[in-house]
């Protein structure tokens, strides 16, 4: 079929699922996203956090003539993380210092826009970030940097309802974008840097109402515990803030967590600190645990497992897989949480060895000293919050990678709230030779690499994968690319003037395909001149 | 601070610019008393010389500063040594407070809370980190027994340094402008850089929300018609390449219509050992980068 029918039949096959262009988003349409491959209807994408568009109208043999489409502009500083929402024609996004907007997906003209009152004592991490929405119903929802949630009317940007998640002052924060699942909006909390306890949120989106609270640092009598020297638990970090998946088969949803607070130094909180940096599998109606996998034990690199975990499927083996911050890629059977293998994806010196169950494990004298001491990766890891993505065409997964080693010290600290709480500090270390990074292509059946993309620079853009056989990514330089699936040739790049701190998103209206990514200050759109 | 500008809702706007306008009427003494003691409070450091917040501006320090700055303040390759009392940006309190909260436009110096490193300081946190800074300040710190007059004749004679680097607009442009690196470098870094420039190279251009500076890296490119350059990079992506030849002519390439493009971290500049420049002379030069670096308009 060719590329422009393909699209026909997708907008018609959208017509035929649904009682009007316009309708609402329903948990339905959320769970049968791949029905519309117009619309993006979550902040990966799908539920299986694949970051992959069906639309193939942009293709391998027309990619060289992208143009850029329109330009939108939050003319806010900082960096601009977030991924777009679009639903029948209208983008919904967020921008840096909390703004939130609509706008016309044909012309990037705004519709409506928000923007949240934020005091002047917030405590975010790095930067007045925010990575997007999640949508349902007439409400768009998105989480603050004072730690509350909100959800804002589609057609007017209105503030139907906002709460309070946890008081912002202690240094909790919220910059993913949330997660819907069924009549609940899930979120996790930012805030790993100021020794807080972590956890994962669940609010019904009608009524704002928090259904359920998983701690990510059991409280005294609940399992994992005894991984907590002390209080420490208290302050024990582990937040969860990248967006999670959701296995409707199964009814799971998969979060993953962020480091043990202070992020570098584990003197005064000895054992494993469950369930930092982990994978949780949890039951969406209730927040219970069904189980987890840590991938850093006691951690104290600031490895955190903050990335989009993916699920793949390949022939009945249900799977999740994760590059992780620690340079290793892993693949994990998702109904049992059984790790299959881990293999690095990326240069690291903090294991030479692994557990009986092939987890990979610290090696000695890999803790920071006072004085120093290098290990890659480094505290930015071999890569970080930027989405990776799964191309069921190519089967192959692709991911940014950062080769950086730092020199990691460490100091005693008094726990202050509100204060950041690291334990250390971290420097780039003298290689002779500078850091760089590269687009990995790795095969999840074995882990090996396929082919890669040399960056100029480390950088924090994610990766889009398309029908038309094609990967979308950024760079820190500031350019735009599109490389083929199956051998990373580039196609096409623009320069957008600032670096890509986003992972890029494909929609369609009226029949024509658009890429788009967050760069600087602005979103940019490209398409088919 | 700046909360209240951020009202660019188009929904929220009214309404909430209307509570404001009510609340700062009711407020206005308050508010007034406020600004008042806030400016007042960024003039002076109200835990100037109490060792136990000097601690905890140290751990403010080694989460947010030294990065760039290194352990101790001493400087790194990337920030100025700190133990220096004369800063380069004003060395009042009021002055630091400043160059922390603002950063220094034009510099790799960000504003507080903008880095991809560290969380960002509260006005009480930055005050810490100036306490800390006072406290491993050295007296005469970087100062070097060398003869600043000698090291000018140097910079400008048999040595060749101002071949390719400029001070207060005399020299080349194909290396280091040096008129403030005496006060934005170590001395340590200053002599490495002289005796050992391909251990470290130097930084230039600083892109806004560019994670990494461009360094003074070597490049060799030949064209399709088989014109040969060397000289430095100035910028570079994957795609493009920007550079100087050594005849300082510039020039702009697309790395795909290169016949050959290659790159080395082996700087341009010849290594000066103490055969080619002795101890002494090498402290006078570096005297003479210090001195230079704090004279109104650079070198008279």
């Amino acid at each position: 079929m060719k590329p422009l029918a393909r699209i026909a039949k997708a907008a018609f096959l959208s017509l035929l699922f649904l009682p009007a262009v316009s309708a609402q988003v329903t948990s339905t349409r959320l769970l049968e996203s791949s029905k519309e491959p117009q619309n993006w209807l979550m902040y990966s994408g799908d539920y299986a956090g694949r970051r992959y568009s069906a639309l193939d109208q942009i293709t391998t043999a027309n990619a060289q003539t992208l143009v850029p489409k329109w330009a939108y502009q939050t003319m806010a500083g900082g960096k601009f993380e977030a991924t777009p929402l679009v639903v029948d024609g209208i983008l919904y996004a967020t921008g840096q210092d909390n703004r939130v907007f609509a706008l016309d997906a044909r012309t990037g003209r705004p519709i409506w826009q928000y923007q949240h009152a934020l005091p002047g004592d917030i405590r975010p991490c790095c930067g007045k970030v925010n990575r997007g929405l999640a949508i349902l119903g007439d409400k768009v929802f998105v989480g603050t940097l004072d730690a509350h949630v909100l959800a804002l009317d589609t057609k007017t940007g209105n503030v139907i309802w906002d709460v309070s998640a946890v008081d912002y002052r202690k240094g909790y924060s919220f910059t993913l974008a949330p997660l819907v699942i069924k009549n609940l909006v899930l979120l996790g909390v930012s805030g790993g840097e100021y020794g807080i306890r972590g956890f994962i949120d669940a609010y019904d989106t009608n009524t704002g109402e928090r259904k359920w609270r998983f701690y990510t640092t059991p409280g005294p009598g609940e399992p994992g515990h005894e991984t907590w020297e002390g209080d420490s638990w208290k302050i024990g970090g582990a937040p969860a803030w990248i967006t999670g998946v959701f296995d409707p088969v199964t009814n799971t949803t998969y979060w993953t967590t962020g480091n043990p607070s202070p992020s570098n130094r584990g003197e005064g909180r000895a054992g494993d600190n469950l369930y930092s940096n982990s994978l949780l599998a949890l039951d969406p109606d209730t927040g219970k645990l069904k189980w987890y996998y840590q991938f850093t034990k006691h951690d104290e690199h600031d490895y955190d497992a903050t990335q989009v975990p993916v699920m793949v499927d390949q022939g009945d083996r249900h799977l999740i897989v994760q590059a992780n911050r620690n340079g290793f890629f892993y693949v994990i059977d998702r109904e049992t949480g059984k790790l299959i293998f881990a293999n690095p994806y990326a240069q690291q010196t903090w294991s030479e060895a692994k557990d009986s169950s092939g987890s990979p494990v610290a090696r000695k004298g890999s803790s920071p000293t006072p004085e120093g001491n290098r290990t890659c990766p480094g505290a930015a890891g071999a890569t970080n919050w930027m989405s990776p993505t799964y191309d069921p065409q190519s089967g192959l997964f692709y991911v940014t990678a950062r080769e950086q080693c730092d020199v990691f010290s460490t100091a005693p600290q008094p726990y202050d709230a509100g204060h950041a709480y690291y334990g250390s500090a971290y420097f780039p270390n003298d290689d002779a030779q500078p850091f760089w990074g590269a687009l990995r292509a790795i095969d999840p059946a074995d882990g090996k690499l396929k082919w890669e993309f040399k960056h100029t620079s480390p950088t924090w853009a994610g990766v889009l994968s398309t029908a038309g056989g094609i990967v979308f990514t950024g760079d820190a330089e500031g350019n735009f690319i599109a490389l083929e699936a199956t051998s990373g040739k580039v196609l096409w790049h623009f320069q957008c003037g600032a670096s890509v701190y986003s992972s890029p998103m494909s929609f369609a209206v009226n029949g024509k395909q658009y890429v788009a990514v967050a760069a600087g200050s602005a979103l940019f759109t490209f398409g088919l001149p | 601070m700046d909360t209240i500008q951020r009202g660019s809702s188009s929904k929220s706007r009214g309404p909430r610019f209307k509570s404001l306008r009510r609340a700062t009427l009711v407020a206005f003494p308050l508010v007034l008393a406020a600004i008042c003691s806030t400016a007042h409070g960024q003039e002076k450091n109200p835990f100037a010389g109490d060792p136990k917040e000097a601690k905890l501006g140290e751990f403010q320090f080694r989460a947010n500063c030294a990065f760039c700055h290194g352990l101790g303040a001493k400087g790194g390759g990337r920030g100025p040594d700190l133990t220096r009392a004369q800063k380069k940006h004003g060395s009042a309190d009021a002055d630091l407070f400043r160059t922390i909260n603002d950063g220094v436009p034009g510099t790799a110096m960000p504003q507080n809370g903008a880095t991809q490193q560290g969380v960002g300081m509260t006005p009480d946190e930055i005050w810490q980190v100036i306490t800390y800074i006072r406290s491993v300040e050295v007296k005469n710190a970087g100062a070097i027994a060398g003869n600043p007059a000698h090291g000018k004749e140097l910079f400008y004679g048999s040595p060749g340094c101002s071949t390719c680097h400029m001070i207060a607009g005399k020299g080349g442009r194909l290396a280091p402008e040096l008129t403030t690196a005496g006060a934005a470098r170590s001395v340590d870094y200053l002599k490495e850089s002289v005796r050992q420039p391909n251990k470290r190279l130097a930084e230039g251009i600083s892109e806004a929300m560019k994670e990494f500076s461009q360094e003074y890296e070597t490049v060799s490119v030949v064209t399709q018609d088989g014109k040969a350059f060397q000289g430095v990079v100035l910028n570079e992506d994957s795609f493009t390449v920007q550079m100087m030849d050594v005849r300082e002519q510039l020039h702009s390439f697309d790395k795909s219509q290169l016949k050959s493009f290659q790159k080395t971290r082996t700087s341009l500049m010849p290594v000066y050992d103490t055969e080619t420049l002795s101890e002494k002379d090498l402290d006078d030069l570096v005297s003479y980068l210090l001195k230079v670096s704090t004279e109104p308009g650079g070198a008279k």
